[in-house]
């Protein structure tokens, strides 16, 4: 086929619509939040206490770190499926989480007494912390990979890994309102551990889904 | 040269999209010369066709076109396609990437023309239905109208609209993935 005729068949196919990506994106973050909210209210919910809890420094500070991730993942994510954007402002804005995460952990170490650094460390949900933020994030990663095949990120690998820590970050919204350890070090240790699962998932997933 | 060239495309490409399928038409054949200079310059050796390179760049463009902000310019987007699409027809080569992906020789790049050989959108061709391979046949390489498509293969200018955009959808996957041509 010559590439005038090639072009011939695309032209003849110009009426067809499909909606822009970044408003897709859009509805996309919404289902994943509503897929997220359903299997955390199904599964742990939120703590008891709550209300209570929503007046500590502690408890607040969780969901600063966990939103400031997913939102600097999904400025990353939209950037990056799409062919030609600048991607290094997003990029620079992904070491906000942590650099906020690493500052409350310095700022814990001072208030905590060296005694008990190990026990706010180890907390008494670890576990359930790393089974239930992939669980929930689970459903809202597959979603963001069906949007980076909908898309065109011509780093798929990176994309995808972008998309793990931002399904990481909504996840670990929800999560954090059902743990009651709260202190920075738990958070450092085990939401990362597993935000990072969620990564590695979304790479993988960019490697061997995301082709176009 | 580039501003120019950015200017206009960015204006036929919005125009496209609004439904003018003559500004798409131009928009087309104006960005088939642009990655035709753009491959050429980068491929060194041989062993790629750039001309299949070209058409896969075509089809990527025309289904990925929903990812173009209309607010950006046009042409990074192009190229950051043109380019995805070669690195990827070097990997299916199995060559080693010998090309600087952050070089700016695109912008360099001038409008080439055609050679014909045998083609690997041929060989994707193949693995389409039998229906969407005639529409397909049909529309591009007899230059038939979606008009008489219909007509000569007795079904509604839908289902041949239909057929035409699940082919092409269908073409450019499989070389996203590359499974046709010669492995």
């Amino acid at each position: 086929m010559r590439t005038d005729d090639l072009i011939k068949a695309l032209d003849a196919d110009a009426r067809s619509k499909a909606m822009p990506l970044q408003s897709a994106w859009w509805m996309a973050a919404c289902a994943a939040a509503v897929i997220a909210a359903i299997v955390f209210l199904l599964t742990i919910g939120p703590r008891p206490d709550f209300m209570t809890a929503a007046h500590t420094m502690r408890f607040l500070s969780k969901f600063v770190f966990t939103i400031v991730l997913a939102v600097s993942a999904f400025a990353l994510v939209r950037a990056l499926s799409t062919p030609g954007a600048s991607t290094g402002r997003a990029m620079a804005w992904m070491a906000a989480a942590p650099v906020l995460v690493a500052v409350a952990v310095v700022l814990e170490l001072f208030m905590v007494p060296e005694a008990l650094w190990g026990t706010r460390m180890i907390g008494s949900n670890m576990m359930i912390c790393m089974g239930f933020i992939p669980l929930i994030g689970i459903g809202p990663l597959a979603i963001f990979l069906w949007m980076l095949r909908y898309g065109a990120p011509t780093r798929p690998v990176l994309a995808g890994a972008v998309a793990g820590l931002l399904a990481g970050g909504l996840a670990a919204t929800f999560y954090a309102a059902h743990c009651f350890d709260d202190s920075p070090l738990f958070v450092a240790t085990w939401y990362t551990i597993a935000i990072a699962v969620l990564a590695l998932l979304g790479a993988l997933g960019g490697r061997f889904f995301v082709r176009w | 040269m580039s501003g120019k060239d950015e200017a206009e495309l960015s204006r036929l490409m919005r125009a496209a999209i609004a439904g003018d399928e003559k500004a798409y038409t131009d928009f087309l054949h104006r960005i088939a010369a642009l990655v035709r200079g753009f491959v050429r310059r980068k491929i060194v050796q041989g062993g790629v066709d750039p001309e299949d390179v070209v058409q896969e760049t075509l089809l990527a463009i025309h289904v990925k076109r929903h990812t173009w902000r209309q607010d950006a310019p046009v042409l990074p987007w192009i190229y950051a396609i043109a380019r995805f699409k070669l690195i990827d027809a070097f990997r299916r080569r199995g060559r080693r990437i010998e090309i600087d992906v952050d070089d700016i020789a695109e912008t360099f790049a001038e409008p080439e023309a055609e050679t014909v050989s045998e083609r690997d959108i041929n060989r994707a061709l193949d693995g389409l239905s039998p229906a969407q391979r005639s529409v397909v046949s049909a529309v591009s390489v007899e230059g038939r109208s979606i008009g008489e498509t219909a007509a000569k293969f007795g079904i509604s200018e839908t289902a041949v609209r239909v057929s035409l955009h699940r082919g092409l959808a269908a073409i450019a996957k499989r070389f996203g993935q590359g499974r046709f041509g010669r492995e």
